[in-house]
């Protein structure tokens, strides 16, 4: 990445947007609040829905995008904020992944408005919930649902300072062996998403007997199809096995493409 | 009782009830202790003080993928194999802070933690986790670079080492020649002995600071039904091992090939999550990775555990040089069982077995041997 303006007389301006999403991960920005008060004099915060009302005009230094398009009109809005962004990055899997929401891409929205809205000729919305890299170019993507506050700061650091941030693609077993976690599939038998996950949790679920939800969605070259006959060996099946990656990352290629094997 | 100078290559008998006195005895040369403890259903490697702490009455079972812990029917302390940890995670740990930096004006000072490391006793260290840890005394300390941080952590050790009785399906240190008697460089051995003379260790002084401890600790000297019976102990853990891996010219056996369809299939089933590598107690391949704070006033540099089955490991610029996970799957097999052997004179496998256990999917190295020797392309062509 080319250096931003952190050494510069003008401050970086930092913006926070958010399309179609719950705000867990702006919330996790704002619970960096020790460490970024350490640098409120060295950057501006332009626009945070969650934390201020106040939006200053663009254009920003670094943009970072939560949610997924779902409307028409966000599909304009992300276009906007792109064309205001020197860097863009995505927070959390609704904005890398589409979401959870991306669920009704395997079903007819059609059919789940009828049934939810009284008069559902008044909701204007897609077919599919999509990422944001569908409609634009992303500099970056930070994984998680929601995203780790302690790669957020990262992030923004190796920003500020000109440096390629830390943040790994391999799989969540690696933050789990290196914690000194036993495996919960080997051990308990218990089926766990871990091999073909990103990392950036610290692999908290194991730590605590369960297998991982797969919230950092699909890693470097996930072999999920080698995953699922392990998973099969300790009894999960069919419809089980396309629900086990229908969650938050459900529309993540390996993700979709996998569950979609197991489909009847 | 009064104390009786020993030496190194003595052997004496220690009673069940005695071998707290060799835990005080360490404790009181100012060792803190590591040891085998029952742990979210597996044998740990942890900080013990008291012989309760070891898993006394437990024994593991392993195979591809499983692992389980059940209760023996006896009491040996001892009467298990070697479980997910290893020595290595306390000699060369997982993630540690090389340095750290602070912004000084226009310079920064570096600022390095060069306090003293405990010295650390070892409990039950096993005979292929004894040539494990020669593996990478060679790899850290015997090449043309010390690495100073183990050094450090390695120098106070202080290894009480026990034969193993009992084995699993996925033990193959025979084939390996690594035990399961330990070898060369303990302190102590130790071998349980349970039988109608009752409950007891036949201890042999590796070192003369071994026998100065046993020295210190309750015991008799070991006669020869003693020696007679811990014999026996190694030799049915020998006959009882099933898996093995034909080693004979595995160098050039995996040189010869490198284009073999064996790896395509593995890569099938392997999911590069790396599990294999971080449970090794022999690989030792890490990342540096340098953070900064957000003022960028602070850097630290830390080292990390890292794996051949990431695609960064081999990133240089333009891509990863090992993007298939049939290229990987091969770098880590032919390292461990060819290359090495160039490189450090040795073998980087010991037979612990620990990678088929802790593979998610039971991928067994042994197997894959034997399938690229079944099938060696040299030989056929030959
Ligand atoms: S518990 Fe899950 S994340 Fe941890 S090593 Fe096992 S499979 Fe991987
Ligand atoms: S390669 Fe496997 S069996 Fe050999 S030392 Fe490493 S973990 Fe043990
Ligand atoms: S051999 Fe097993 S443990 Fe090793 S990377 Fe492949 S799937 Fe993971």
């Amino acid at each position: 990445m080319a250096p931003t303006k952190a050494k510069t007389a003008s401050k970086p301006r930092l913006a926070v947007w958010k399309f179609a999403s719950c705000d867990g991960c702006q919330l996790s920005l704002l619970d960096c609040e020790d460490e970024l008060l350490a640098v409120a004099g060295a950057i501006e915060i332009a626009n945070f829905p969650e934390a201020s009302r106040a939006v200053a005009k663009g254009p920003y230094d670094v943009s970072l995008v939560e949610g997924s398009i779902t409307t028409p009109h966000d599909a304009e809005r992300i276009q906007m904020v792109r064309k205001q962004s020197r860097y863009l990055v995505t927070i959390g899997a609704c904005a890398t992944a589409g979401g959870i929401q991306a669920l009704r891409n395997f079903a007819d929205v059609k059919e789940f408005t009828s049934i939810v809205y009284a008069t559902p000729q008044y909701i204007q919305t897609l077919k599919k919930s999509t990422p944001i890299t569908d409609h634009v170019f992303v500099d970056f993507e930070l994984r998680g649902c929601p995203i780790n506050k302690h790669q957020l700061v990262e992030l923004v650091s190796a920003l500020l300072n000109s440096r390629k941030p830390n943040v790994p693609t391999y799989s969540a077993c690696i933050e789990c062996k290196r914690r000194g976690t036993v495996c919960v599939m080997v051990a308990q038998g218990t089926p766990c998403l871990g091999p073909v996950t990103q990392a950036g949790c610290g692999a908290i679920c194991p730590s605590y007997h369960r297998g991982c939800y797969g919230c950092y969605g699909p890693k470097e070259s996930p072999n999920t199809a080698a995953l699922s006959v392990g998973w099969s060996r300790l009894g999960v099946r069919g419809d089980d096995l396309v629900r086990v990656y229908r969650t938050y990352n459900a529309y993540a290629d390996a993700f979709r493409r996998e569950s979609e094997a197991h489909e009847k | 009782m009064k104390e009786i100078a020993l030496k190194a290559g003595d052997t004496v008998v220690v009673a069940r009830g005695d071998l707290q006195a060799l835990l005080d005895a360490l404790a009181a040369r100012d060792y803190t202790l590591i040891g085998p403890t029952v742990r979210d259903g597996a044998i740990a490697y942890c900080e013990i003080r008291t012989v309760e702490d070891l898993p006394a009455g437990w024994e593991d079972e392993q195979d591809g993928g499983t692992y389980r812990l059940h209760r023996r029917g006896d009491g040996r302390l001892f009467g298990f194999t070697v479980g997910p940890h290893s020595w290595k995670q306390f000699l060369y740990p997982p993630v540690l802070k090389l340095w750290e930096a602070r912004r000084n004006g226009h310079g920064f000072t570096v600022h390095r933690d060069e306090s003293p490391q405990p010295r650390r006793a070892f409990i039950g260290v096993r005979g292929c986790e004894l040539a494990a840890i020669g593996v990478q005394d060679q790899v850290f300390l015997h090449g043309k670079y010390v690495d100073s941080t183990y050094q450090a952590r390695r120098e106070g050790v202080f290894i009480v080492a026990v034969n193993c009785g009992h084995v699993v399906s996925t033990c193959f240190c025979v084939s390996m020649k690594t035990g399961p008697k330990v070898g060369k460089g303990f302190d102590i051995a130790l071998t349980e002995i349970l039988d109608a003379d009752g409950h007891r260790f036949v201890a042999e002084a590796g070192t003369a600071r071994g026998a100065e401890v046993l020295a210190a600790v309750p015991h008799r000297p070991a006669d020869a039904s003693d020696r007679a019976a811990a014999e026996v102990v190694s030799a049915n853990a020998e006959q009882a091992m099933k898996r093995s891996m034909d080693t004979e010219g595995i160098r050039d056996l995996l040189y010869n090939n490198a284009e073999h369809p064996r790896w395509e299939a593995v890569a099938n089933r392997c999911m590069t999550c790396a599990n294999c590598t971080m449970v090794c107690p022999t690989c030792f391949c890490h990342t540096v990775e340098d953070v900064t704070d957000l003022s960028g006033s602070h850097a630290e540099r830390w080292r990390k555990w890292d794996s051949c089955f990431t695609m960064e490991f081999s990133y240089i610029h333009g891509g990863s040089v090992r993007p298939s996970a049939s290229a990987r799957y091969r770098q880590w097999m032919t390292h461990k069982l060819a290359s090495w052997i160039d490189q450090f004179g040795t073998s980087g496998c010991v037979g612990c077995g620990r990678c088929i256990t802790w593979c998610p999917v039971g991928i067994d190295i042994t197997e894959e041997v034997r399938a690229i020797r079944e099938t060696d392309r040299a030989a056929e062509e030959g």
